[in-house]
């Protein structure tokens, strides 16, 4: 929003089935100077990626239809979302999540509770390692 | 006048005075010493005016006075006088053979007052007497001592004094004369001093002869019986002048059978005749004694064991009753008919009658002996059997009190199996079945403590099941609980995550600038909601750890940075405390492999309990190696409140704290120090604690710098 910056904004693709998580970090995010598209199940989150193609996805891992690590799966072995970097999102403190999460392509794993700022310097870290292959 | 002789009545006899007599026979080998043992004793068991021993010699026709007491020797030798005529006295009663008393004077019977003479004739039985004791005495009747002491004096001195030899004046011719001695059993033989033979029959020939074809070995004993021979006849002639009157000498002569090779011993009886042509000869009978030799010894050694065994029997029936009184059970010794033979002391005290008549004691004792009667007609109709049981019950003479007892009657048999005895030994079995009732209470109270104990052992398998269902129902109640919280924790997060965000966002003022006021409240929700999402961490730490679904990343790190990133964390806090807070770190502190978030998880826990419960001074954070041990050692030490001792251990399990209640002045779930000791126990080590109280605690996680995986 006030970003005057002449790049276009970083498009962030914000996956959750809990409504008030997924509005909070999409309002926090686009607060930050991000642009955000939304999906509240695995299904959406492969239309809206293949449609949209993000920046960057934040994917919950416990997502009705098709699950966070199926989804994930499906993105990363697909041309046109191979390369787009997605960070897990979970509730599930539980060891071997993470783990899992990498096995399906994660490029990293963030746990819940997590505070927005927390989460928008994540977004920020990874988009820094991946600038070079960033579209646009 | 001589008249038959009556035997006195029985006096008393000594035995012990008729033994010693007749040891003192068997002991005489010659007529002298045997008289005169006699002689004397009879002067000490009989009274007699006096008493004297006279025997016969050559030809049976002159008496030789060889003892006597009383008589003067002119007297004696007018009895030794050789009798002539039918008239003389003594010659009747050795015709007679058999006692004479002879009441008036009777010469050459000496005159001594007014009592008679008895003569008893001494010999073998049924053989021609070879003397005669004489007794002055008052009465006609015969001492049964004096009997006696003629019956076992005459056999010895029969043996002692040689019998009448045979007459041989009416031998005519030589033949005849050969014939005649060889038919003599007995070696006859006429030699010169020296022994050497000139006549000798067939029994003498055998011995004393040998023929120019006999054998060696019949040489040599023949050789040998003459040598003893000439021996024996050379002593009995040197002897010849000491009792040159019996013409007669006897010597025992050992000799050899030189055919049989037996040993024999043979009486010599020898006699100087003069031969026709002048010369002296030596006319010798030698009497086989062998056997009489050896029944006079058979008889002293049957003799002496008759008394050994006298000797025996008496001390053994002594020993008998020694051992029979001393038995402490009464005892009694029955005839076959049931009458008492004999009885212990012990059993005398319940069946022999009371000296001093007690009339109830009495009545006791005849009831006791009825019972006894009775069971011993038992075994008497028993037959067969040797031994009968019984129980009687006896009363006690005394004091009338029942004695139960057992008896065991024996019956005792003879050689033959008959019966002789019968044996009876009481057993009082007062105290055995005292003892009998005493264990039938025991068997009565252990029956009933079985009972009781099977009754409980039953109760405790049914509460032992219990516990093994309660058991089982609280393991999947625990169960059930962790996967509650895994649950409830995931839950409680969800919300608690956008309560936190939105906060963040407000106090960040994404929805605006905020006043004072607005910012002091919400950064209130926001540590509340911090709080609420430790607590939540710390019990989902504790389920998980429960659920053993917690495992060991292990991975090498170091300390230092470690330490560095704990205070880096924990720098908000630091900030608002007063406290100085500092980090030492030991020398060589190597790298280590373990689990870096539960080593780290714990030293916050730790560093963060110390700021909250210190409110002014330092807490120090150490870092230690112990190479000995290869540990690790990280300690916390602040100047805090310290922990009372009693809680020390205590503060380790869930969701404890020294102050519990609900108003307690410090926060927290009482969970970290327990999720801290738990993680420690997974890496291997373990969180000691020291404290005083007031003046501040050191908490200390050891670890091995190589941690094993379970």
């Amino acid at each position: 929003m006030t970003n005057p910056s002449t790049t276009p904004k970083p498009l962030v693709l914000v996956v959750d089935d809990y409504q008030d998580a997924r509005e909070m970090y999409a309002e926090y995010l686009e607060f930050s100077g991000f642009r955000v598209a939304e999906a509240k199940n695995g299904q959406e989150a492969l239309d809206k990626a293949f449609e949209l193609r993000p920046d960057i996805i934040l994917m919950d891992l416990s997502l009705p239809i098709i699950d966070g690590w199926e989804a994930t799966r499906r993105l990363k072995s697909d041309d046109r979302t191979s390369t787009i970097p997605v960070v897990a999102l979970t509730g599930h403190a539980m060891t071997g999540q993470s783990d899992e999460a990498k096995g399906a392509g994660c490029d990293s794993f963030v746990t819940k509770p997590c505070l927005p700022d927390a989460l928008v310097d994540e977004v920020r870290r990874v988009l820094a390692t991946r600038g070079g292959s960033r579209p646009g | 006048m001589a008249s038959p002789v009556p035997l006195s009545t029985p006096t008393a006899p000594a035995v012990e005075a008729r033994l010693a007599l007749a040891e003192q026979l068997l002991a005489c080998d010659a007529a002298r010493p045997c008289a005169e043992a006699v002689v004397e004793w009879l002067a000490h068991h009989v009274q007699a005016g006096a008493s004297a021993c006279l025997v016969r010699e050559e030809h049976g026709e002159r008496l030789r006075c060889l003892a006597a007491r009383g008589l003067s020797e002119s007297q004696c030798a007018a009895l030794a006088l050789t009798p002539e005529g039918d008239g003389h006295p003594l010659v009747e009663v050795l015709a007679h053979a058999a006692p004479r008393y002879f009441p008036g004077p009777r010469p050459p019977l000496p005159a001594l007052g007014s009592g008679g003479w008895f003569a008893v004739p001494l010999g073998r039985p049924g053989a021609p007497p070879v003397g005669l004791l004489l007794l002055a005495m008052n009465g006609a009747v015969l001492p049964r001592e004096v009997a006696w002491a003629a019956a076992h004096a005459g056999p010895t001195l029969a043996r002692l004094v040689p019998p009448a030899p045979v007459a041989q004046r009416e031998v005519a011719g030589n033949g005849l004369l050969r014939r005649i001695i060889d038919a003599v059993a007995d070696p006859v033989l006429l030699t010169d001093q020296a022994g050497r033979p000139r006549i000798a029959n067939a029994r003498a020939e055998v011995l004393l002869v040998s023929g120019p074809d006999a054998s060696e070995g019949r040489r040599r004993a023949v050789e040998l019986n003459r040598q003893v021979f000439a021996t024996a006849l050379a002593s009995a002639s040197s002897a010849e002048g000491a009792s040159r009157s019996s013409g007669f000498r006897r010597r025992e002569v050992p000799l050899v059978d030189p055919v049989e090779g037996m040993d024999l011993l043979f009486e010599l009886l020898s006699t100087q005749v003069l031969e026709t042509d002048g010369q002296v000869a030596v006319v010798s009978v030698l009497r086989n004694v062998t056997d009489l030799g050896r029944a006079t010894q058979a008889l002293g050694e049957s003799y002496r064991r008759l008394r050994a065994t006298e000797r025996e029997a008496r001390s053994e029936r002594h020993r008998l009753d020694r051992v029979l009184d001393s038995v402490a059970d009464p005892i009694i010794l029955s005839d076959p008919s049931g009458g008492t033979v004999m009885m212990n002391d012990p059993a005398e005290k319940l069946f022999a009658l009371p000296l001093d008549g007690n009339q109830a004691a009495r009545g006791r004792v005849h009831t006791n002996d009825a019972t006894f009667s009775s069971f011993l007609a038992n075994l008497v109709d028993a037959g067969g059997s040797l031994r009968w049981r019984g129980q009687l019950s006896l009363v006690d003479p005394a004091t009338g009190a029942t004695i139960p007892v057992e008896a065991v009657a024996s019956k005792v048999l003879g050689d033959n199996g008959e019966l002789t005895g019968i044996v009876t030994l009481f057993h009082d079995r007062t105290e055995a079945l005292e003892k009998a009732r005493l264990l039938e209470r025991v068997k009565d109270v252990s029956s009933h403590l079985e009972a009781r104990v099977q009754m409980a052992t039953a109760e405790l398998a049914e509460q032992n099941e219990k516990l093994r269902r309660q058991a089982i129902q609280l393991e999947q109640a625990s169960a059930a609980k962790s996967q509650f919280l895994a649950n409830m924790s995931h839950e409680f997060r969800t919300p608690l995550n956008a309560i936190l965000g939105y906060t963040n966002m407000l106090l960040q003022g994404v929805s605006g600038e905020l006043t004072p006021a607005q910012k002091r409240n919400l950064t209130r929700i926001d540590s509340n909601g911090r709080h609420l999402l430790e607590v939540i961490n710390e019990i989902l730490d504790i389920t998980r750890i429960e659920a053993g679904r917690m495992p060991l990343h292990l991975s090498d790190f170091g300390i230092p940075e470690l330490l560095q990133e704990v205070v880096a964390e924990l720098d908000p806090i630091i900030a608002r405390s007063r406290l100085a807070v500092s980090t030492e770190l030991g020398a060589r502190l190597p790298a280590v492999h373990s689990d870096r978030q539960k080593v780290k998880q714990i030293v916050l826990n730790l560093l963060s309990n110390a700021l909250k419960f210190t409110h002014e001074g330092s807490v120090t954070v150490r870092a230690d190696y112990v190479t000995a041990t290869s540990t690790l050692t990280i300690s916390v030490t602040d100047t805090g409140i310290g922990i009372d001792p009693v809680y020390q251990e205590k503060i380790f399990e869930d969701f404890q704290q020294v102050d519990s209640s609900p108003t307690r002045a410090y926060g927290g779930t009482g969970l970290g120090l327990s999720i801290c000791r738990r993680l420690a126990t997974m890496l291997g080590g373990r969180v000691t604690l020291q404290s005083v109280p007031g003046r501040g605690s050191t908490f200390t996680l050891h670890f091995p710098r190589r941690a094993r995986r379970a």
